[in-house]
């Protein structure tokens, strides 16, 4: 008897200290995650502003002690969580689309907080040079029919540069993304081929090149294979010391992507809803492969266990973001917000309710 | 003294002497209700203790089961949508719906036997090694441990190596004999798998080939055959099934393992082209676009996948044990 | 005549010549492994790696810590939850040698070690993510539990086996109750086998990175809240590892030398304690 009263009090204590990690949160079978009161928010998504905003989210812990577990699994997988309500926001550079939108239980915000450039970065160490790319020989190079670095498009727009004989290997990425997202629909612009072969979306069905999985396993492929090319955030680029390419505009310039060639691009009148695409902007100096990237919440907060602290703790956070964050935008290569992006996001945070009524004033 | 051996095994730590003491004082009778009633509660403790172990092992039943159902409940999307095309379909395009898994069965089982062929050799030579030339000893029992220690290594960690080490080296390969200069595709996993999964049919075969009786062996050797002889007509012959066992167990590792494969296969939903192309298996996929599915048939098919997956390992697996209870029956 | 002795001879040492190579070979590439990662991480671990949280993307000076606290929680609830039912359904097996329960227990056990690991993390986000609401470390435990249970029932069971069954018998004939006979005989007897069993389903968790993937998600502060997500060591290399950073990889390969000790400790502590007992595992 004794040793089974043993085994029944062992049991219970391990039920018991289970319970007792759970810090007050609700645990009933509705629970949600993104319930109780400890200082964590949970988001998930985009790999794009990674950098940016894991610096973001170091300072604003330093100023206010919020801890956000942030984890980059691409924009398809925010989208994702935040539709499952695992999550408190989804960071996503593609806008939702109407299959995700409808999928979603009740509408969500988008909320803009920087934009960046989608730059081709290529691994040709003999090749010490910025190459030049015209949206024509990008698009034949990522459906294949450029399979060689020497070849003679390549060539032309690169006049006296000593291009390699060697193959061409694409790198896109493996998971739904918003990057590849900004760039299909660029591909999709500007090439009419790549738009009925392959079209756009978070997650294409590539014809050529390797798969990695974010932008940081694009730009892991990228690094460690030579003659290798494929899209990464700027941000990615620079942090890791890889060469990036010139990209000929709708205005004919060779623009280098860079803070100020992003501004101009994304210098354009933002909807209230914020959805807009940058690419193939029509600005003279911008670069074409801009994008904005958006955080998600859901408009009505009240939802699972949610608590109103909770909801305004996540706002004032996103609020920081859009004005005080900026501030760590530039040292990291990312575009700050225009001055109208800054009110579409203060206006489009404005709405967002708990229980019907505004959480911000 | 004999009484004392048996004794030792019965007796509390805390007892010096190894008998069982006696003290001094003789304890009080009980009154018959009170033994009834410790009788009883003996009884119901013992009731409660038999139910409680039945129910745990109902309990492992009731697990599979769920398993399998829940398996088969969220793949009941995507079978309706895509049916039987689902396995023959070259296309994996979830931006318009159309899942077909085709490639990804492709590369699983390319890696896989490729990963085997690779390691039978190596199993075997092992299993020989220990199980008919040196079987006793402090060098047998080394290469027995480092042999089980190679099964011990985490599969990310054989993927991380795998990926500092081997893809350039393969890529240096690649580039001589004139193949596209990648270094991740079907070729590294399967060199990385093959690594990985010797340990299993060399410890079943090394168990088989140690079973196989003296006098058959001493029959042959008084026949005047060499002990490559014996090897080759008396003890592989009789080993037969249960070396094809450890291979089936070899096989169904290999089918089933993840992580060491999604870092160095490339990740690419085409069918591979040749064996140094890149590639994706079933769980490599599912690994890679499980937490991005962003609409209920996306989902779905990766459960289905998975639901495949499940099959074929478990089938190879079973299989594989079966034969190896036939075998020491 | 003699010739073609020779001949025979000369094939069978040629034979064993090359049975001794392959084996060697086997062998070489795992030394070539572990010398590769002890000397890769040794160098990135100190009392700063082991004790900081990582930093943003690109800083210097992240350490590992929220990674090493995960690991131990994540495998402590794996272990609560899977040890006590594997050594009581091990038991069960054990002393029900041939009833109908037994058979098909034993053949789902057999089944649930040949799941891949990848399909019993999805199971466990329809188990657990789904119904409460996010990722938590516990959806990571119990899929984790999951793939513990058939080392410890059948290291279990078979250590049971192998106890002779005058010891039963000594012990009913002395009046005791089975779960007694159970409890303070048996169990104590086998317990060097039950032990091993469970330190090798440990070595064999600890490692494990596919069911965590989308269990426990990933948490880049300590935390010690189950219901929450967590870090975990293998998550942690596999993030970092397919990441572009060098920084990251610097983790990485320290992280990996500390999962490879770790799990060569335990597994190299098993087969000292299994030297006792001769079981099949």
């Amino acid at each position: 008897m004794k040793s089974l009263a043993v085994v029944a009090l062992a049991f219970a204590i391990t039920g018991g200290i289970m319970t007792m990690g759970c810090n007050g949160s609700g645990s009933g079978s509705k629970a949600d995650s993104t319930s109780g009161n400890d200082n964590t928010i949970l988001g998930a998504g985009a790999t794009f502003p990674n950098p940016l905003y894991s610096k973001m989210f170091s300072e604003y812990n330093k100023n206010t002690g919020l801890k956000v577990n942030y984890q980059s699994i691409g924009s398809g997988g925010g989208i994702q969580q935040l539709t499952s309500k695992t999550v408190d926001f989804g960071a996503s550079d593609a806008p939702l689309n109407g299959k995700q939108d409808s999928a979603l239980s009740a509408p969500a915000v988008h909320i803009p907080i920087t934009a960046g450039a989608v730059v081709l970065s290529y691994n040709l160490p003999d090749f010490k040079d910025t190459l030049n790319l015209s949206p024509d020989v990008l698009a034949k190079i990522f459906l294949g029919d450029i399979k060689k670095w020497n070849d003679p498009q390549i060539q032309a727009i690169n006049k006296g540069a000593k291009l390699p004989a060697t193959d061409i290997l694409v790198a896109h990425r493996s998971d739904g993304s918003g990057t590849s997202n900004i760039f299909t629909t660029y591909l999709s612009k500007v090439s009419t081929d790549w738009d009925s072969k392959v079209g756009k979306g978070s997650s294409v069905n590539w014809p050529v090149g390797l798969g990695g999985k974010g932008n940081e396993g694009v730009a892991g492929s990228i690094k460690q294979t030579p003659g290798a090319i494929g899209y990464i955030e700027l941000a990615y680029a620079i942090q890791n010391n890889m060469a990036y390419a010139k990209m000929q505009n709708k205005a004919g310039n060779w623009v280098l992507p860079s803070i100020a060639s992003v501004t101009a691009a994304a210098n354009i009148a933002i909807p209230a809803d914020a959805k807009v695409s940058l690419t193939n902007t029509d600005a003279a100096d911008g670069y074409p492969i801009s994008g904005l990237t958006w955080i998600l919440v859901y408009k009505e907060q009240k939802y699972g266990d949610r608590s109103l602290d909770r909801a305004t703790k996540i706002l004032k956070m996103i609020q920081w973001m859009v004005h005080d964050g900026q501030q760590y935008c530039a040292p990291l290569n990312y575009a700050p917000l225009s001055p109208n992006a800054v009110s579409v996001a203060d206006a489009q945070l404005k709405t967002i309710t708990y229980d019907g009524k505004p959480v911000l004033q | 003294m004999e009484q004392q051996s048996d004794n030792a095994i019965l007796t509390r730590p805390e007892t010096n002497s190894g008998r069982v003491i006696i003290s001094d004082k003789t304890p009080e009778p009980m009154s018959d209700t009170k033994r009834i009633k410790k009788s009883y509660r003996q009884i119901r403790a013992e009731k409660w203790f038999r139910h409680l172990i039945f129910y745990v092992a109902l309990a492992t039943i009731i697990l599979v089961l769920g398993i399998m159902v829940t398996l088969a409940w969220q793949s009941k999307l995507s079978i309706q949508s895509s049916g039987f095309g689902f396995l023959w379909g070259k296309t994996w395009d979830p931006v318009r719906d159309v899942f077909g898994v085709y490639p990804f069965l492709l590369g699983t089982l390319l890696t896989s036997f490729l990963a085997l062929i690779l390691s039978i050799p190596f199993s075997f030579a092992v299993a020989i090694f220990l199980g008919e030339y040196y079987r006793k000893g402090w060098v047998p029992d080394l290469l027995k441990n480092t042999v089980e220690l190679i099964a011990a290594v985490p599969s990310v960690i054989y993927g991380f190596w795998g990926l500092a080490v081997l893809v350039p080296i393969v890529r240096g390969f690649e580039t001589k004999i004139g193949v596209d200069p990648v270094g991740l595709g079907i070729f590294t996993s399967s060199l990385i798998l093959a690594i990985m999964i010797i340990p299993y049919a060399a410890s079943l075969g090394r168990s088989m080939i140690q079973m196989v009786p003296a006098n058959l062996k001493e029959a042959a050797y008084s026949l005047g055959a060499t002990r490559w002889e014996v090897i080759r007509s008396v003890i592989l012959p009789y080993t037969r099934s249960g070396l094809f066992a450890g291979i089936m167990l070899s096989l169904g590792r290999a089918l089933g393992e993840t992580m060491a494969v999604t870092m160095v296969i490339g990740n690419t939903s085409l069918i591979p082209k040749n064996i140094f192309s890149p590639g994706n298996t079933m769980a490599s996929v599912i690994a890679n676009e499980f937490t991005e599915a962003d609409h209920p048939v996306y989902l779905s098919a990766l459960i289905e996948l998975g639901l495949v997956l499940f099959v074929v390992t478990v089938i190879i697996n079973m299989v594989g044990k079966r034969m190896i209870k036939g075998f020491s029956n | 005549m003699r010739n073609h002795v020779k001949y025979r001879i000369g094939k069978s040492i040629g034979f064993q010549a090359l049975t001794i190579l392959l084996s060697v070979a086997c062998v070489v590439p795992l030394i070539f492994i572990l010398v590769y990662i002890i000397q890769a991480g040794i160098t990135k671990i100190n009392w700063q790696f082991l004790t900081n949280l990582p930093k943003p993307v690109g800083e210097k000076g992240g350490g590992i810590a929220n990674a090493l606290l995960g690991s131990i929680i994540i495998i402590a609830t794996s272990s609560v939850i899977a040890i006590p039912f594997g050594i009581l359904c091990g038991i069960y097996l054990s002393e029900n040698k041939n009833s109908k329960l037994a058979y098909w227990s034993r053949l789902c056990i057999d089944v649930l070690q040949g799941i891949p690991s990848i399909v019993i993390g999805i199971v466990a986000y329809f188990w657990l993510v789904k119904p409460l609401g996010g990722f938590s470390s516990l959806s990571g435990s119990v899929a984790l539990a999951i793939m513990m249970l058939p080392i410890v029932v059948r290291s279990t069971e078979e250590t049971l086996l192998l106890l002779p069954d005058s010891l039963r018998e000594a012990a009913y004939a002395l009046g005791m109750p089975f779960h007694r006979v159970i409890l303070k005989v048996i169990v104590p007897c086998g317990i060097s086998g039950i032990l091993s069993g469970v330190m090798l389903s440990i070595a064999r968790i600890t490692g494990e990175t596919a069911p965590l993937l989308f269990t426990a998600f990933g948490n880049p502060y300590l935390s010690t809240n189950i219901f929450k997500p967590m870090q975990s060591l293998p998550l942690l290399i596999f993030n970092y590892a397919t990441s572009p950073y060098n920084d990251w990889h610097d983790l990485a390969w320290g992280a990996s030398c500390i999962l490879l000790i770790w799990v060569l400790l335990l597994n190299i502590s098993t087969k000292l304690l299994t030297r006792k007992w001769k079981v099949q595992l």
